[in-house]
């Protein structure tokens, strides 16, 4: 197998070097992927779109289809790995230990007893039970919220400066995991729990789609920007970049959402109970 | 001699994909195991990635950000200045898609584990006879 | 666009791959797919392409490793090649 792999890999790179001395050079100002459509984005974003940074307005605005599509993916990627790994259901143990917080002491009760009701002084610690340290849970505590603070930054400022939707919301879930890993995984369920991730993800979907079809009831095609000027009021240059922060919004959210699903799914395997 | 140099100089940086271009796909072929099989796939996506954005990049040309000032009188930009956008924009659809398909195939990796309980691929092929 | 400090980068980056594919440790493994992917990450910076390199630095260097490590943990970490 391994031979055959390096013929293959030898025969398509050969052809692969071969194509390549076709090529114009490396950095060309006059190489022909840059000569025929995009000098029309370069020159004319800014007049029609008012939004300075050309990536963000080209994939939000111009090519606006695939990237509500692009968003459709990573739901369904959310959706395949719940579908694939989750089981319900918790294995019963045949005891559980609770400890009384002001005095340290530890009770085990036996699986048959009934269990004690729930008050603020026992905490229920189970035999998976795993103790995290100060350092680590406290110099995250600080970090965590100035991490989201960054994330809604860039999402805010994909206009102007590299940014937008995909690395906020990557960055908002990023944070979420840090919290996950650092405290224990349960408390990150009781923040932020497995339904509520779910809905971010197609709330996020809605809102962009809902953009498309908001501009039809106001009279334009799907997805065009320029119609909302008559529900804000302003002219349409200002509409179009006022509806690409909105679906920068959206996707942040979806994107946010499918990041905790991954990642609360992979890291129990499905079971929901301990993480990393 | 000296030309043969100016040649491999100047295509040096796509010879650099190719070259991660195979080194991803023999992962993907040759190896056993299927985390190593997975990080081959990656490194295949990504090595495609940079041979996209190599396309646009432009000698003496700045970031494709707009500089404009807030005055009224506003200099329309020349295309020459600003490297090419349209293939970053496709890239970042390529990486978020990345992620999500990594996200699966790990899903499905695990999986796979809590059935088999190994992750080479001749052992799962002599379980899977032997069923 | 300086060409020395992208020349040590891209041998960087294809040291790393190919040291993600031979090491027999998966958890080393992850982690140098991380530190390959970062270095990716810098060189579309050089290039100029910041949203791709901001992106790939926030999915690739930090999701990515993470889910790796996630799905490392909860199956075997040994491997035979």
């Amino acid at each position: 197998m391994k031979t055959l792999a390096i013929f293959i890999v030898l025969l398509f790179g050969g052809l692969l070097i071969y194509c390549t001395l076709d090529f114009p050079p490396w950095g060309d100002p006059l190489a022909p992927a840059s000569m025929h459509v995009s000098p029309r984005y370069i020159e004319q974003t800014m007049e029609e779109t008012s939004v300075p940074n050309i990536v963000t307005a080209v994939l939000a605005d111009y090519r606006g289809y695939d990237t509500m599509f692009e968003a459709v993916v990573i739901f369904t990627a959310a959706v395949a790995c719940f579908f694939l790994l989750r089981v319900f259901g918790r294995i019963e143990s045949e005891s559980r230990m609770y400890r009384h917080i002001p005095s340290g002491i530890t009770l085990r009760i036996s699986k048959d007893a009934e269990p004690l009701r729930e008050s603020r002084e026992f905490e229920r610690i189970d035999l998976t039970w795993v103790p995290y340290g100060v350092v680590v849970k406290t110099s995250c505590r600080i970090i965590v919220p100035f991490c989201q603070l960054f994330a809604l930054y860039v999402i805010a400022h994909g206009h102007h400066s590299p940014g937008g939707g995909f690395q906020g919301g990557v960055i908002l879930g990023a944070s979420v995991i840090l919290f996950a890993i650092s405290n224990n995984m349960r408390l990150s369920f009781t923040r932020i729990s497995e339904k509520l991730a779910v809905l971010l993800c197609g709330l996020g979907v809605l809102i962009y789609a809902g953009t498309g079809a908001l501009s039809i009831f106001l009279g334009s095609n799907y997805l065009d920007y320029g119609a909302l000027s008559r529900l804000f009021g302003v002219d349409p240059v200002t509409a179009r970049s006022l509806g690409i922060l909105m679906v920068e919004i959206g996707v942040g959210i979806t994107v946010m959402a499918v990041i905790i699903t991954l990642y609360y799914n992979l890291a129990s395997a499905g079971r929901h109970d301990e993480g990393l | 001699m000296t030309e043969l140099l100016s040649i491999v100089i100047a295509k040096l940086n796509y010879w650099a994909c190719i070259a991660l271009m195979m080194i991803g796909l023999y992962a993907m072929i040759a190896k056993k195991n299927l985390v190593k099989k997975i990080i081959g796939m990656n490194i295949l996506q990504t090595a495609v990635i940079l041979f996209f954005i190599s396309i646009g990049a432009k000698k003496d040309a700045t970031l494709p950000i707009i500089v404009h000032g807030h005055a009224a009188e506003s200099h329309a930009a020349r295309a020459a200045e600003y490297i090419n956008p349209l293939p970053h924009v496709l890239m970042l659809t390529a990486i978020v898609v990345a992620v999500a398909t990594l996200g699966v195939a790990l899903a499905l990796v695990i999986k796979i584990y809590q059935q088999y309980q190994t992750l080479e691929e001749d052992e799962i092929l002599t379980r899977l006879q032997n069923e | 666009m300086i060409w020395q400090i992208e020349f040590v980068v891209l041998l960087i980056v294809i040291i790393c791959g190919i040291g993600a594919i031979t090491v027999k440790d998966l958890l080393g493994a992850a982690i140098l797919f991380g530190a390959y992917s970062f270095m990716m990450c810098l060189l579309w910076a050089i290039m100029g392409a910041v949203d791709v390199a901001f992106t790939e630095a926030s999915v690739g260097a930090g999701v990515s490793t993470v889910l790796f490590v996630a799905a490392v943990f909860r199956t075997s970490r040994r491997t035979k090649d």
